[in-house]
């Protein structure tokens, strides 16, 4: 087997005369989880598209299981679990009909769907739900059974888009839960989110994009190492802009949004010192994150 | 390049029979609803029109004026059938139901759903038809046992039509443009087919235009098997009914292709 599961080589797509993906490359290798990230709109959704055939690109090479694509995209898709980004169960089944629905697309037969639905439904934690009409089930459950509905041709690859869009705090932890057990089994993951979170807590490598292009790619923790490297504090209230004039001598880097001051401080301890005569300020210090690092290089201030 | 257009085209010859069963699995859950709906209203007209008129009319082409309607109404709830499960159904399933969207995820194809959506909405027609074949026969106004000829042609008829309204559901943004095939396609065929009168009874520019029209070669099957009588140029019929179902599927196919796999 390869080790290569998705292989993209200058891969460009427009819409019109609007450039969705730019001469985008990356590889992700099997056995890991790859990140997408970017806002709603820069192209996620189109690139998982893309790798499973659904959308041809314009110019450049897509590899998906060793099979090129779209030309044999159907053939990769044998091997391919999808999770998209808005859920299309059949409202009108029960959790269990769904799966044998599903089944019967990828040529299993009702003997084979049958036998791994239990393992199914209890990996997606809907043992009790087996004959629920989808239609009664909550937002977290309904993505538990798409997630499981994506597993039942064992798929090597699973491509997520979006998959804990919506969701509540609980629902979403439960399904990062439930990836991590999947990475775990030696799934690849191909995930596009706007999370950072979520990305920074699932993903080996990720590809920060804007507008189509490729800005960032590596693993989380040395992205945020090498663009930040420091901690951060966050002050409220008060002039972000007279007070960061104040503490730019103490700052790596200072960013105002909004009414928030972000300031990248080495030795957070002088910054801290420093509001004099500043009543009313508050300071939030934490460790760098993933988001920090997406504003640096996309900037802070809110894009059309 | 082919790659590109095969992902439009069916991929074997039954990888389709998943998407029919997916919607026989949901049909058996209404399917007595749906019977009774589809075959209420060409029942009524059958007996409302065929009764009512067929007093005043007395004998037309030969026999019973409701006789004469019955095939006329067995092929037209076929190619009505057929296009509302097409433009309302299978629409719905490929617009904010998103199961189309689902199914291109596994490893079938726009052209396996495409076929298995067409041979679904021929199953519903055949259905129809045959309901209305049955009563028919039953009361007296079909010959058996020559009504089995009438089975298969039912069945194309619904394909047929299937097709063709495959094409106006990739065509249209929106439920709002399935009116016009209705009242621009449907309707005026009826009329110029001999659905409900002899298209002799027409200005001969309209029989010439007739002559093109998919529904009046499946009256032209339907009737004089429903009648008993020998039917002609069946080899004919059949092939202009067989160009009706096939091209528009590839035309579809093209469409739907355009629309969904930009």
């Amino acid at each position: 087997m390869s080790a290569i599961a998705i292989g993209l080589t200058g891969v460009t797509k427009s819409y019109g005369d609007k450039v969705v993906v730019d001469r985008l490359s990356f590889t992700v290798a099997s056995g890991e989880c790859f990140g997408l990230l970017g806002p709603n709109g820069v192209g996620k959704s189109t690139i998982a598209r893309m790798v499973l055939g659904m959308a041809s690109a314009d110019a450049g090479n897509i590899t998906v299981l060793g099979e090129p694509v779209p030309g044999r995209a159907r053939l990769a898709r044998m091997r391919i679990g999808v999770v998209p980004q808005f859920d299309n169960l059949d409202l009108e089944f029960t959790v269990r009909e769904n799966l044998l629905v599903f089944g019967r697309y990828f040529g299993m037969s009702a003997h084979q769907i049958e036998a791994v639905t239990p393992s199914l439904l209890e990996f997606a934690r809907l043992e009790n739900k087996t004959n629920a009409r989808v239609a009664e089930l909550s937002g977290g459950m309904k993505r538990r059974l798409t997630i499981a509905r994506a597993l039942i041709n064992d798929p090597q690859l699973l491509v997520m888009d979006e998959p804990t869009t919506g969701l509540d705090p609980h629902a979403r932890h439960l399904i990062w839960e439930r990836l991590r057990s999947l990475l775990a089994r030696g799934k690849t993951i191909l995930l596009t989110t706007h999370f950072m979170e979520e990305a920074e807590r699932l993903c080996d490598r990720l590809c920060v994009l804007e507008q189509g292009r490729k800005i960032a790619e590596g693993r989380p923790h040395i992205l945020i190492d090498e663009q930040i490297g420091c901690q951060v504090i966050e002050i409220y209230g008060g002039n972000p802009h007279e007070f960061g004039a104040l503490i730019r001598p103490y700052a790596q880097r200072i960013d105002v949004s909004g009414e928030t001051l972000f300031c990248y401080a080495p030795d957070p301890e002088r910054v801290r010192g420093q509001p004099r005569g500043h009543t009313g300020l508050r300071f939030l210090q934490r460790p760098p994150n993933l988001e920090d690092v997406f504003l640096l290089l996309t900037g802070r201030e809110m894009k059309d | 390049m082919w790659g590109r257009y095969a992902a439009a085209l069916p991929a074997n010859a039954w990888n389709w029979i998943a998407v029919w069963r997916r919607n026989y699995l949901a049909w058996r859950k209404v399917a007595l609803a749906s019977v009774l709906g589809n075959a209420a209203e060409p029942m009524s007209s059958l007996f409302g029109l065929g009764l009512g008129l067929g007093a005043m009319l007395g004998r037309v082409d030969g026999t019973s004026y409701v006789a004469f309607l019955a095939a006329g109404m067995v092929a037209t709830s076929a190619m009505i059938s057929a296009t509302f499960e097409t433009i309302h159904a299978a629409f719905a399933r490929m617009h904010h139901q998103r199961t189309w969207e689902a199914v291109l995820c596994t490893q079938l194809t726009l052209g396996d759903i495409l076929l298995g959506e067409a041979a679904w909405a021929a199953s519903k027609a055949f259905l129809a038809g045959t309901a209305i074949t049955i009563v028919a026969a039953i009361l007296g106004y079909a010959a058996w046992p020559s009504i089995l000829y009438a089975l298969p042609a039912i069945a194309l008829t619904g394909l047929t039509f299937a097709s063709l309204a495959m094409v106006v559901a990739a065509l249209s943004p929106s439920y709002d443009y399935f009116v016009f095939h209705q009242t621009l396609v449907l309707t005026p065929m009826l009329f110029l087919s001999g659905a409900v009168f002899p298209v002799t009874q027409l200005p001969d520019a309209f029989q010439q235009v007739g002559r093109f029209l998919p529904l009046a070669h499946s009256i032209d099957l339907i009737r004089p098997a429903m009648l008993g009588r020998p039917a002609g140029s069946v080899g004919l019929h059949i092939g202009i009914i067989c160009m009706y179902a096939v091209l528009p599927f590839f035309l579809s196919a093209a469409l739907f292709r355009r629309r969904l796999m930009r």
